[in-house]
């Protein structure tokens, strides 16, 4: 019997007498207000995954297994900005980029190194990646298939989320329209081949933290939903044959209650959406599950151990709110990439959430607070607002394309910005209680000035010792397939398989579809 | 005072960029901001042909220090080094000195007060005020 420290039951879940009101539910049922299964955390705890990746592929490989032996359940990647943007790291772009927001893969090769000696079969694996999504995910997939692993085995998030970079990450290599059918190919290939696979992760996280506030996030997170399925109904995939395998990424800011009522908010509204817009025929359809990740922006460069607190509250928002995995900032994150001692730190506040404060004993337990209950309610319906917004302006990839809400997010920005400068908005150690030690804490990260040597040196020897002729063959197979309309993802494997570099392979797509450049913010 | 502000090389975060923009703006100075993935030559191209008081960049990918560099070059190259150029982003404390060693005149880590930002990128331009 689950009890609390005093001993006393603890249900699975509560509610009313008289059963539960409408837009409400129980947890596990629609709309899915109050969590997208019956006993949420005492079945099962939130997956730990704390994003990491920097440097070469074996740097990344010894974080990854120093984060799961401090217990993590799961793993992020997390990719240099070449990678992301589709350039080996001997580009001339690339220079000091490589390896310093995230690991640099150049080939299948790198992808296999990254996981050496990690199971995929038994690891859920998430992958910080948009545009060069289809081009990651087959070489990851060549690189299970070296373990043995069986396609239909393995689990993970490919975040393939294109639609926000337009909007707020910035990390877009080809136009809107190309780049939804590389999502829509990934879409409708992992609905085949990878069961247990989430093949886009639908992203408010970036717009909040880029400024704008929780009910646009959630309200653009919904509009974003509503483009990828229209776009891959369009294209003649069934909704009911992916819309169960979405993922939804919120972020996790400071306003406690405000963001657990914006995720049971968003749940309500994407089941309504799901059922009401498209016609969903199964509840899985229309059950919203998301990856919360705390908030760097709310994190300050002074006094940076106040950090460990703001983490550790937003931390028990996305809790409180339902998570199905959690990422908790490092406190040292507005300084530098986080140093093991920051990770574990992270983790560690998971690990306390989960195992020592005892909010896990029962499901939604904040649901019938009548704060809650309203700004839960308060949420959707200007949420749904945004929506109709975005659909009486002509959808929301127009709207991207015309920098409307970028703009709306810059404005938000500043209006923070300017309130933290008169002192509206409080932060501690900035504008109020600076008193104390200003000194950033010791030990930062530093990062190895030599790993992107190694990484192009490397990427020269694997380019030496393939076989050129069936590397070249692999990238005319590609073009063909782009230009003949195909599905593209076998023939990316068939490029991951061939040795061929994410730059052969973009530049192959750069060449058919053309790069994309935004429209000025003002 | 005019300033043209980008963001070099290929991080995207231009949250700060563009609220330094805005603040800039509502302080009098004129501004141009060039966008994302700028190239030296770009912004220093840019920089002379809008006969620019300051050159503002933005980096929060921890390659503030090589690409600061190529843009002081770049400057001297086309003979537009006395433009001040002054550097925003994620910046830890030990490099604000490599910067200044480079030349640049401002370092404006996370965490500055925006006042702070516009206070000293104004007092850069030829007048000290707009």
């Amino acid at each position: 019997m689950i009890t609390t420290d005093s001993g006393i039951p603890v249900e699975p879940w509560y509610e009313p007498p008289d059963g539960p009101g409408p837009g409400l539910g129980r947890p596990g049922e629609p709309p899915f207000t109050r969590g997208p299964y019956r006993s949420m955390y005492r079945e099962r705890l939130w997956t730990m995954r704390q994003y990491a990746g920097f440097g070469s592929a074996e740097d990344t490989n010894a974080r990854y297994r120093y984060l799961l032996e401090q217990g993590q359940t799961a793993l992020s990647v997390a990719f240099d900005l070449p990678t992301q943007l589709g350039y080996d790291s001997t580009h001339e772009l690339a220079g000091r980029e490589v390896g310093r927001v995230g690991v640099a893969i150049d080939t299948a090769e790198d992808m296999a190194a990254v996981f050496d000696g990690l199971p995929l079969e038994e690891l859920s694996v998430n992958f910080t990646i948009n545009a060069t999504a289809p081009v990651m995910l087959a070489f990851y997939l060549v690189a299970a298939e070296r373990q043995g692993a069986a396609p239909a085995r393995l689990a993970g998030t490919l975040q393939n989320d294109i639609l926000k970079e337009f909007l707020a990450r910035k990390l877009y290599v080809f136009p809107p329209e190309p780049s939804l059918r590389l999502a829509g190919d990934v879409v409708e290939y992992c609905a085949r081949e990878l069961p247990r696979f989430n093949p886009i992760s639908v992203t408010g996280y970036h717009a909040r933290e880029a400024g704008c506030d929780a009910v646009t996030e959630i309200g653009l997170t919904m509009a974003s939903a509503i483009a990828y399925a229209e776009h891959f109904t369009a294209r003649g995939l069934a909704f009911d044959s992916f819309a169960p395998r979405l993922s939804f990424h919120f972020s996790s800011q400071l306003d406690l209650f405000e963001e657990a009522a914006k995720v049971r908010a968003a749940r309500r509204l994407w089941y309504e959406i799901a059922t009401g817009r498209f016609g969903a025929t199964t509840a899985e359809s229309g059950r919203l599950r998301f990856f919360s990740g705390c908030s760097g922006a709310t994190l300050t460069a002074q006094q940076p151990l106040n950090n460990i607190v703001r983490s550790t509250l937003q931390c028990l928002a996305a809790v409180l709110g339902g998570a199905q995995s959690i990422h908790v900032m490092g406190y040292d994150e507005a300084l530098e990439i986080p140093t093991e001692e920051s990770v574990r730190l992270a983790l560690r506040t998971q690990q306390i959430i989960a195992y020592e404060s005892g909010v896990t004993r029962t499901a939604d337990p904040l649901a019938g607070s009548y704060f809650v209950e309203s700004l839960t309610t308060e949420l959707h319906d200007r949420a749904l607002a945004v929506v109709q917004r975005v659909d009486e302006a002509g959808g929301y990839v127009h709207l991207l394309e015309q920098g409307v809400p970028q703009r709306w997010i810059a404005e938000s920005a500043y209006a923070a910005e300017l309130a933290v400068q008169s002192g509206d908005q409080v932060k501690v150690g900035v504008n109020r209680f600076t008193g104390g030690d200003e000194a950033p804490p010791p030990g930062l990260f530093t990062v190895d000035e030599a790993a992107a040597g190694r990484q192009q040196a490397r990427l020269a020897a694997r380019l030496a010792a393939r076989d050129g002729a069936a590397a070249r063959q692999a990238l005319a197979g590609l073009r063909d397939t782009v230009t003949a309309g195909r599905n593209t993802m076998p023939a990316f494997l068939a490029a991951a398989r061939a040795g061929c570099t994410v730059g052969e392979i973009c530049d192959v797509l750069r060449a058919e579809f053309g790069e994309y450049t935004e429209p000025p913010p003002w | 005072m005019r300033i043209v502000l980008a963001k070099p090389g290929l991080d995207g975060h231009d949250r700060g960029v563009k609220v330094v923009a805005m603040a800039l703006r509502d302080a009098g100075a004129e501004v141009i901001y060039l966008g994302l993935r700028q190239s030296a030559a770009q912004i220093v191209a840019a920089a002379r042909a809008e006969d620019a008081d300051v050159i503002g960049i933005s980096v929060l990918s921890g390659a503030h220090l090589a690409l600061s560099r190529q843009i002081r070059d770049a400057q001297r190259a086309a003979g537009v080094a006395d433009i001040p150029l002054v550097v925003g982003g994620t910046i830890p404390p030990q490099d604000a000195r490599a910067l200044a060693g480079l030349g640049v005149q401002g370092v404006f880590p996370v965490g500055t007060p925006i006042a702070d930002v516009v206070r000293d990128v104004l007092a850069l331009s030829p007048g000290g005020t707009t």
